[in-house]
């Protein structure tokens, strides 16, 4: 029996759903990442210190702790009949953004100060020397450690098929518990991992690439 | 560093300004806490007797025995870890090239597989027979020895060319030039980092749940479930506790590389130290093509390019951008 | 200094567990205490060892070396497998199976070393070797015949449905059409709440404690599994929770063994036959399920081995 073309629906369902909770909580780790990247660096202390506490609890809690959190403490605060995916694109989400912010903050960090001061000489704003100055060539700086942090969190999405999501780490555990020969299933979802990694890596480079050439 | 180079030195309006933000900053997070816990409230999440479940010595030497349990499963991943990192650093770093390959392959591919997936495929039986214990620390040992061998050539790469040239023509082998000159410092100068990393294996042994090894994590859950008080299940209640444990521990392991950072800056050895960022959870990205080509071994230290580990926000070769740590 | 801060805290942390350790605290069970497992009745049940057991089998024999038998068992399913966190105790029918199963194979009860495995992990775990036997509302089906071998059915159980108390919609499997139900990966009852027949909307986790939990937070609307393991959690916590509906499948529960080890797997049939027989399954059921609402019936007759 060949596993792969025995449940190629299978596969591809837990391709999709990898490849979605990557996408969807992608983006909302990108976006709160931002925000919170924008707290730590900003002159009101309330938020730095809400940033410092929001990166370091989140960077130091396991996952799957955040995903308990999640199933099981976030229905209660907000509201019941949550749907699943839902639940685990937040954790991934949040998780993830306290690495996009603190990758963020360290390519900010890399933007020379001159410059941030010969912006402010000439009388700009802090959102215009950020927007104008700073943010742009930061956004250079940390195309690379953020594909990587893509790239972490498609493995990590891996977690959320554990918790009521079809992906391809839930398509390896039940074609396991069938009783197909876990080498072969080894192998089949390893290679699917590698293509979507493989992807957001060429993603990457290109948009490196392009960024360069724009200096 | 201090974010006060982006904006000027308020002056009176700016001043009242912040004052307004601070004010409304404030009134909002501290908004939000009091909501959060007054919906917890509502739900009588903070009885005394959902609580009291700890003061019950069986429940604190369960805790205790998990605690060990993941201390366990993580002082020895972190050893082999480290063992795996050298032996793979090495043979990245040889002069065959079919060695070369070897290292390279084994490295891209573990650390391009969920650990989730590694762990459960060795406790199934992809290599044989398997405890969930040696599952779990095999599993993490490779895939955390791959991320470790990646920062470690990154060190050796940072080593300045000259020092190795000049082994060389005192007479050095290639092992000598590598254990003596190259792999002290790429290991001073990576520290850092590979602390970073070592926190990352911390948390990582969480996911022994899915093979049944009784970490912290997983005990945490059963105890959560095992013990309605009064009809409901305390899982806020082994979650703030447990996640304060994680929390301790993965955080004294980073301010001892946030530490080891500040000290080795002090220093003057001409390598920079790597900042205690956060470099290796998100190590993944795959050189995929880079590697197999065949001038690996002669490599310099890359300029800020895409690339393992180190060029993430605590890459050497960065220069002034050194506190991306937490030290703010 | 971050540092010297940090170290505080871990050392405040360390104090804490140790303090945790040395100083004690309350002694006892934590959490709600039901009439039931851990009950007097269970702790007056008791099976005579026997002292010249043995069997042509090399798990029997490597058991028989280390000295220790090594059980798989549930420990979330109250009245059936369930461990105690406090006191790490094992009580419920199925672990007093187990402990019938041992004493014929000439163990103890302090020889034997109880395994928590989780539904999705038996057949490996039974495979592979982790555990010599896996007792814990394990379902014969053909499906896991194709991995391991079974000794039994020593009980007969049925798929059925736990709702919270004040559920008025459901009242059997034919009224979960679009209901959230949820099941654990890779259960019989699970594959067959989600036919077009009964329509129901599925939400998979990994324990059959956590549905409950999840049902309580109003995540689902049901959990569906056998009628014994749910009547366990309802008489655990009978102000929130009830079964209702008849059972809609049949479930023979078995004793999981390696994969072509007749004589072990013979020695179990016998072992518990003779229980059967001399009255102590009938005690083992009344100080356990029996209090949580099952009624007894006879056992049903073997079919593995015949």
């Amino acid at each position: 029996m060949n596993v792969l073309t025995d449940n190629l629906s299978l596969f591809r369902e837990g391709f999709i759903g990898t490849v979605e909770l990557t996408v969807v909580s992608g983006i909302i780790a990108l976006v709160l990442g931002v925000i919170i990247a924008a707290f730590r660096v900003s002159p009101v202390p309330p938020l730095r210190v809400f940033g410092t506490v929001w990166v370091n609890v989140l960077r130091n809690t396991p996952l799957t702790l955040l995903f308990l959190v999640a199933f099981f403490i976030l229905p209660k605060i907000l509201f019941p009949d949550m749907d699943s995916f839902v639940l685990g694109v937040v954790a991934l989400g949040f998780y993830t953004s306290s690495f996009i912010a603190e990758a963020l903050r360290s390519g900010i960090n890399t933007v020379p100060m001159g410059q941030a001061e010969a912006a402010r000489a000439i009388g700009m704003s802090f959102t215009q020397v950020m927007r104008v100055v700073v943010l742009p060539q930061a956004t250079r700086a940390v195309v690379a450690p953020m594909g990587s942090i893509f790239i972490a969190l498609t493995k990590n999405s891996a977690i959320a098929g554990s918790f009521d999501n079809v992906d391809l780490f839930n398509v390896a555990k039940t074609l396991s518990n069938d009783g197909y020969d876990i080498a072969m299933i080894f192998l089949w979802i390893t290679v699917a991992y590698l293509v979507i990694t493989y992807a957001i890596n060429g993603a990457f480079r290109l948009l490196e690439h392009r960024m360069e050439v724009a200096r | 560093m201090s974010a006060s180079v982006l904006f000027d030195a308020p002056g009176p309006k700016a001043k009242v300004r912040n004052r307004i933000y601070s004010v409304v900053g404030t009134a909002a997070v501290l908004g939000l806490i009091v909501w959060v816990v007054l919906r917890l409230n509502e739900k009588g999440e903070f009885e005394g007797a959902l609580w009291d479940i700890f003061n019950y010595s069986g429940i604190r030497e369960n805790i205790f025995e998990a605690l060990l349990a993941t201390l366990k499963a993580f002082a020895l991943a972190a050893v082999l870890s480290l063992v795996f990192a050298v032996v793979l650093c090495v043979g990245r770093l040889s002069d065959h090239r079919v060695v070369r390959w070897a290292s390279v392959i084994f490295i891209d591919l573990f650390r391009s597989i969920p650990l989730l997936i590694t762990i459960f495929a060795l406790w199934v039986g992809v290599v044989g027979d398997m405890t969930p214990f040696w599952a779990l620390v095999l599993g993490l040992s490779i895939y955390n020895g791959c991320v470790q061998a990646e920062v470690l050539r990154a060190g050796v790469n940072a080593v300045p060319k000259g020092q190795r040239e000049a082994a060389y023509a005192l007479g050095m082998s290639k092992t000598q030039v590598t254990a003596g000159i190259l792999f002290p410092q790429a290991v001073r100068s990576m520290l850092p980092t590979i602390i970073s990393q070592l926190v990352v294996t911390l948390k990582d042994t969480s996911l022994g749940y899915i093979i049944l090894y009784p970490e912290l994590l997983y005990s945490a859950r059963l105890i959560a479930n095992n013990t309605p008080v009064n009809g409901t299940y305390p899982f806020v209640q082994t979650v703030v506790v447990v996640g304060a444990i994680y929390i301790a521990l993965c955080m004294a392991l980073s301010s001892l590389a946030t530490w080891i950072e500040k000290r080795g800056r002090r220093a003057k050895t001409g390598i920079v130290v790597a900042a205690a960022a956060e470099p290796a959870e998100t190590p993944g990205v795959l050189d995929a093509a880079t590697p197999l080509g065949p001038t690996v071994a002669a490599e310099p230290a890359k300029p800020a390019g895409p690339g393992g580990p180190e060029d993430g926000p605590g890459r050497p070769d960065s220069g002034p951008s050194g506190s991306v740590g937490k030290s703010d | 200094m971050k540092f010297r801060k940090s170290v505080a805290v871990a050392a405040a942390v360390a104090a804490l567990s140790l303090t945790a350790t040395a100083c004690g605290g309350k002694e006892g069970s934590a959490g709600d205490k039901p009439e039931g497992p851990d009950s007097k009745d269970t702790k007056a049940l008791s099976y005579t060892v026997k002292k010249d057991a043995s069997v042509d089998s090399s798990v029997f024999e490597a058991a028989k070396k280390r000295g220790k038998l090594i059980i798989g068992a549930k420990a979330d399913q109250p009245y059936l497998g369930f461990q105690d966190q406090s006191t790490k105790e094992y009580s419920g029918f199925d672990i007093e199976i187990a402990k019938m199963i041992a004493a014929d194979l000439g163990f103890s009860p302090k020889q034997i070393e109880w395994k928590t495995v989780d539904s999705g992990a038996r057949e490996t775990a039974v495979s592979k070797g982790d555990v010599d036997f896996m007792i814990g509302t394990y379902t014969i089906n053909d499906e896991r015949k194709k991995q391991i071998d079974f000794a039994g059915p020593y009980y007969q159980a049925g798929a059925s449905l736990l709702v919270r108390k004040d559920e008025k919609d459901i009242k059997g499997p034919e009224t979960v059409r679009g209901k959230k139900v949820c099941s654990i990966v890779g259960s019989t009852p699970l594959q067959n709440i989600k036919k077009p027949k009964y329509g129901a909307k599925v939400t998979e986790l990994s324990k059959y404690s956590e549905c409950v939990a999840q049902m309580l937070n109003n995540q689902v609307d049901a959990v569906t599994t056998d009628d014994a393991i749910l009547m366990g959690y309802a008489a655990q916590n009978p102000k929130k929770l009830k079964v209702v509906g008849k059972p809609f499948s049949e479930e023979p529960y078995g004793v999981g063994l390696k994969k072509g080890d007749k004589a072990l797997q013979k020695a179990v049939a016998d072992a518990i036959k003779a229980h059967q027989e001399n009255g102590d399954y009938k005690k083992a059921f009344d100080a356990t399920i029996g209090k949580s609402g099952s009624e007894y019936k006879d056992p049903p007759a073997f079919t593995d081995p015949k």
